[in-house]
């Protein structure tokens, strides 16, 4: 079965979208992916979407299902690289992602999620691990 | 019908081509209508020559003419709609360039006179095929015109469009969207995708969007930048909305908008110094040693 891949960097993990998505892979993403910030121990999770050109409502909303979940298993989630024609469509179905953080690109997602992680370091004492 | 297809028009035009392009080239050059400051001497006359040539052409090829839709007659719609095109860009009104085509019938009923001289009958059906042809060509002139006027208005509201919205770099990673002039839902959109692109090319974090210019802020205006901000953000940048005047603080507030969740400043200089703040940067004045 078609899944997208789910890499660990470090404290990090990293989901690129390549493909169009349609609802099932959604929903195997959404299961793999807090299997493995559970498994892992996660602190952040970066989702590129630069390549995916089309989202409807539903991956809308499991973009902003999966930042609820990873907050909830204590890891922030940046969505990298959104194309300006989805944010469009996003805004234009009511989805603006209020949980969610962006970035521009990968670089930068990268650089936001580890700020966030050294300033919760110091706020809930998770450093020790 | 019978009668018509037997019209003489076709051959005694041929004919005399030459005697009947100079009578209207004549009559062209001394009517009141002449644009000369429009239009060069020698392109009329070239125009002229064209379309006597086309249309001589064509009515031989299609001996009744009442029909200027047929098929034989394309050459000539199509090269009367150039003129009539051009000269909607040249500045032409619509009876100067419809004269074009009306100022042929006095030099045509001059010749048809001239060569019905001693059947009256005859000479008037001729008078009414010449006419009905050419009123019909004038008044195609006239579309065409309109065609090409619309097409200027067009583009010019395109063009406005674009103009109204520039995105300027204000600095490396802050973007501004200055923005003059009442905001509906086709001007939104433009600014929305113009700006998101910008974003996506210089990879800028903070764009300012400068209200200054927008005369009124309603609930639907509101919307449109609250919309526009959520997008950025959707991408990865964040917005500052500047330029709020104090009667528009008070619109805002009283339809109950709410923009607690967008930094809003009042001039386009705060909303820049936050953004450089933003970027770490700082602006010093330099030590004057002197």
């Amino acid at each position: 079965m078609e899944r997208i891949p789910i890499l660990k960097m470090g404290d990090y993990l990293l989901v690129t979208i390549q493909v169009d998505m349609h609802d099932r892979l959604a929903m195997t993403l959404q299961d793999d992916l807090t299997d493995r910030i559970a498994t892992t121990r996660a602190r952040g999770v970066l989702i590129d979407i630069s390549s995916l050109e089309i989202v409807d409502s539903f991956i809308g909303r499991m973009l902003g299902n999966i930042a609820a979940m990873s907050r909830v298993l204590d890891a922030e989630t940046v969505v990298v690289g959104m194309r300006p024609a989805v944010a469009i469509t996003l805004v234009e179905l009511g989805l603006s992602l209020p949980g969610v953080r962006t970035a521009l690109n990968v670089e930068k997602g990268m650089s936001l999620l580890q700020g966030v992680g050294a300033e919760q370091e110091n706020l809930n004492g998770r450093g020790e691990r | 019908m019978n009668q018509k297809s037997k019209s003489r028009i076709p051959e005694m035009i041929s004919k005399r081509e030459s005697d009947l392009l100079a009578d209207w080239i004549r009559e062209q050059l001394t009517a009141t209508t002449l644009r000369s400051d429009l239009m060069k001497e020698s392109e009329l006359r070239e125009q002229s020559r064209r379309f006597l040539g086309l249309m001589i052409r064509a009515a031989s090829e299609q001996p009744a003419l009442n029909d200027i839709n047929a098929p034989a007659w394309d050459e000539t719609r199509e090269f009367l709609s150039s003129v009539s095109r051009s000269r909607a860009h040249q500045g032409f009104s619509p009876s100067e360039t419809a004269t074009f085509v009306f100022s042929l019938k006095q030099p045509l009923f001059a010749l048809l006179r001239h060569e019905f001289e001693g059947d009256p009958k005859k000479l008037a059906d001729e008078m009414w095929i010449a006419t009905e042809v050419l009123d019909k060509l004038g008044l195609f002139t006239t579309e065409a015109y309109q065609k090409g006027r619309e097409e200027v208005i067009m583009r010019q509201q395109q063009e406005l469009l674009e103009l109204s919205t520039p995105v300027v770099v204000l600095w490396e990673g802050i973007l501004a969207l200055p923005l003059i002039g009442t905001l509906d839902s086709a001007r939104t959109q433009v600014v929305m995708e113009s700006l998101l692109q910008k974003i996506v090319e210089t990879g800028a974090g903070i764009a300012i969007i400068d209200i200054t210019g927008v005369p009124t802020v309603d609930t639907l205006v509101a919307q449109h930048l609250l919309k526009t901000v959520a997008a950025a953000r959707l991408m990865g940048a964040d917005c500052i909305i500047s330029g709020i005047r104090p009667q528009i603080a008070q619109t805002i507030v009283h339809l109950g908008v709410n923009l607690t969740d967008v930094i809003t400043k009042s001039t386009l200089a705060d909303a820049f110094a936050v953004a450089l703040r933003r970027a770490k940067l700082t602006v010093a004045r330099v030590e004057n040693h002197g």
